[in-house]
């Protein structure tokens, strides 16, 4: 069971809205699937980002996939700690894991993205 | 499976499995006028006259004549054992495996590559190599934009003309690139012009993201490099270097002044100029850059035994594994060449490459002060290397006429720089460690006769008017 407190896209990033900002990260089964992640590209602060743009690259020993922003807004912060310690990606993807923080722009998207149930279901389908 | 093309039931039974009725079909997405109707070929000969044939053209090849040509491509003596050693069949491939660390051979040729040239550069990283260095100049310049998110980059109109054509279809998708001018007269004319750079990078709602010079550039002239770097800085840009590796024997390294990326041509490193290639594209960066860097690295590791071993470090980036977003749709790279590069490289050794550059530098000296007593001075004041314009009345006629003398006198600027009105006028020669006494003699009295018997045309002219 995927934690219950998140949002998820279809494309594995989990989203954790608290107030008027989200946490932005990758879900353990998409950490498992990409294998061990050696490289994070993320955006710089101030940023704009539109729902599902390409926000950034990760790139694990087999695969390299881009970042999609589950919901759109301005980048308030990126988890500088992935440059040096990407693993955590793998070890911790819902704490120490997480890629950015966004300030929000248009908040009813998050009602659009899958709750647990629901990404549960997808990937449990492959 | 057999070893032979299909047969007329084959390509039948894969027409049926893909309901179509002719192979015409599968390109019916191309228009007709852009497919090729044909080709125009002669005949087909018996191999015996085509090769007396193919031998009786190449005999019109000039081969004798006293070659003062560089222009981006350098004549130099080669070991002997550098041909050799390419001529075993294991080398021959241009491309690195996409099994690459089951042939530990290859990646070892690719890594000893990579390290002579990140130490003739002073930069952390080397790619595998590129086609040519107009190829990887272009891709540096693509390195910049994506590397600072910007789309202008300023390259020197003192970078060879046909790397800035190449630049300038690279950066034909939506990318900006704005030429530097030149300084036009007193000591620093031919190089950078620093003042009109400020200014450009001065633009601030067109932010640069790349500043591309020459070292030496394409006139042979020695650029301000530390200083267009420090201003290509101060504006958030990234500056690339564009090198001819042989001068890093004896002229700063890119990575002690500063460059980001180096690119440049390693034909000079052992192969020999062939008209149109193939050649070598050098392209290095900074570390902060290593996953902009197009194409392949490869690093030296050990294995579960503590054993040497070679692997494929990094090619995330490439096109099989990025498709559109690939840093480069040209991956391929030219190992052979780099081999023979690397192959030069370890036989000489670095006194060996110093002693090339600074043999290329005094007798190119002793070219400038014949040239200057032959009635040719140099055109800018600045200092050189082994390369340098000088300036003939009638350059290009001049040029003409000095080949049935038996001179090659480098390049007429007004055939490759037409727009430069104060090169129209010059000839770029240069001289390396293989240009003998001889051959400047030669060129100082065929040009000193030409000169002369110009006068004297220029005289009969006068008196019949």
């Amino acid at each position: 069971m995927v934690p219950t407190d998140l949002r998820y896209t279809k494309d594995h990033e989990w989203v954790r809205v608290d107030g008027e900002e989200a946490t932005v990260g990758i879900t353990e089964y998409a950490a498992g699937q990409l294998g061990d992640i050696v490289f994070v590209e993320l955006p710089d602060v101030g940023r704009t980002l539109a729902q599902f743009a390409a926000f950034g690259v990760v790139e694990s020993v087999k695969a390299v996939s881009d970042l999609f922003a589950p919901v759109s807004g301005e980048v308030v912060a990126n988890n500088e700690a992935l440059a040096g310690s990407p693993e955590h990606v793998n070890g911790d993807p819902y704490g120490e894991g997480w890629m950015i923080r966004l300030r929000l722009t248009e908040p009813g998207e998050v009602d659009e993205l899958l709750d647990a149930d629901a990404y549960d279901a997808l990937i449990a389908a492959g | 499976m057999p070893y032979g093309p299909h047969t007329a039931g084959d390509r039948e039974q894969m027409l049926a499995a893909l309901g179509i009725a002719s192979v015409d079909e599968l390109f019916a997405d191309i228009p007709p006028a852009l497919r090729a109707s044909g080709l125009d070929l002669p005949e087909p000969e018996p191999e015996l006259e085509l090769s007396a044939r193919l031998l009786r053209m190449a005999a019109r090849n000039r081969t004798d004549l006293a070659s003062f040509l560089g222009a981006g491509v350098y004549r130099h003596w080669t070991p002997a054992a550098v041909d050799q050693i390419l001529l075993r069949g294991e080398w021959y491939t241009a491309y690195t495996p996409y099994q690459p660390e089951i042939s530990q051979g290859t990646l070892q040729s690719i890594y000893e590559y990579e390290s002579l040239i990140a130490e003739l550069v002073d930069l952390d990283v080397v790619s595998a190599s590129h086609y040519d260095g107009a190829a990887a100049t272009a891709e540096a310049g693509l390195m910049t934009c994506r590397a600072t998110r910007r789309e202008r980059v300023l390259v020197s109109k003192a970078v060879h003309p046909h790397y800035r054509a190449t630049l300038a279809a690279y950066f034909g998708g939506g990318l900006q690139l704005d030429d530097i001018p030149l300084v036009a007269d007193g000591p620093d004319a031919g190089t950078t012009d620093l003042a009109a750079l400020e200014r450009l990078l001065a633009e601030t709602d067109r932010p640069v993201a790349g500043v591309i010079a020459g070292q030496p550039n394409f006139l042979g002239l020695l650029e301000p490099m530390a200083e267009i770097g420090r201003l290509a800085h101060a504006a958030g840009a990234l500056f690339v270097s564009v090198v001819e590796p042989v001068s890093l024997a004896v002229l700063a390294p890119p990575g002690a002044y500063g460059a980001d990326i180096a690119a440049g041509e390693g034909q000079p490193l052992g192969i020999a100029p062939q008209y149109g290639g193939p050649y070598l594209g050098l392209l290095a960066s900074t570390d902060a850059l290593v996953r902009q860097i197009p194409g392949r690295l490869v690093g030296m590791t050990t294995d579960v035994d503590g054993k040497r071993a070679y692997v494929m470090t990094l090619r995330a980036r490439e096109q099989d594994i990025r498709r559109d977003k690939a840093a480069s749709n040209i991956c391929t790279n030219q190992a052979l060449l780099a081999l023979a590069a690397s192959i030069y490289l370890a036989t000489i050794g670095p006194h060996g490459l110093r002693d090339v550059a600074a043999q290329g530098a005094a007798r190119a000296a002793r070219l400038e002060t014949a040239l200057a007593a032959a009635g040719a001075p140099r055109i800018h004041p600045g200092p050189y290397l082994n390369e340098f314009a000088v300036r003939v009345p009638d350059a290009r006629s001049v040029h003409r006429r000095l080949i049935d003398r038996s001179v090659l006198a480098g390049l007429a600027l007004a055939d490759i720089l037409p727009d430069e009105p104060s090169l129209a006028d010059g000839l770029l020669v240069c001289a390396t460690e293989i240009t003998t006494d001889d051959e400047i003699a030669l060129f100082a009295s065929a040009l000193s006769e030409e000169l002369a018997g110009a006068g004297a045309r220029a005289g009969v002219a006068e008196a019949v008017r």
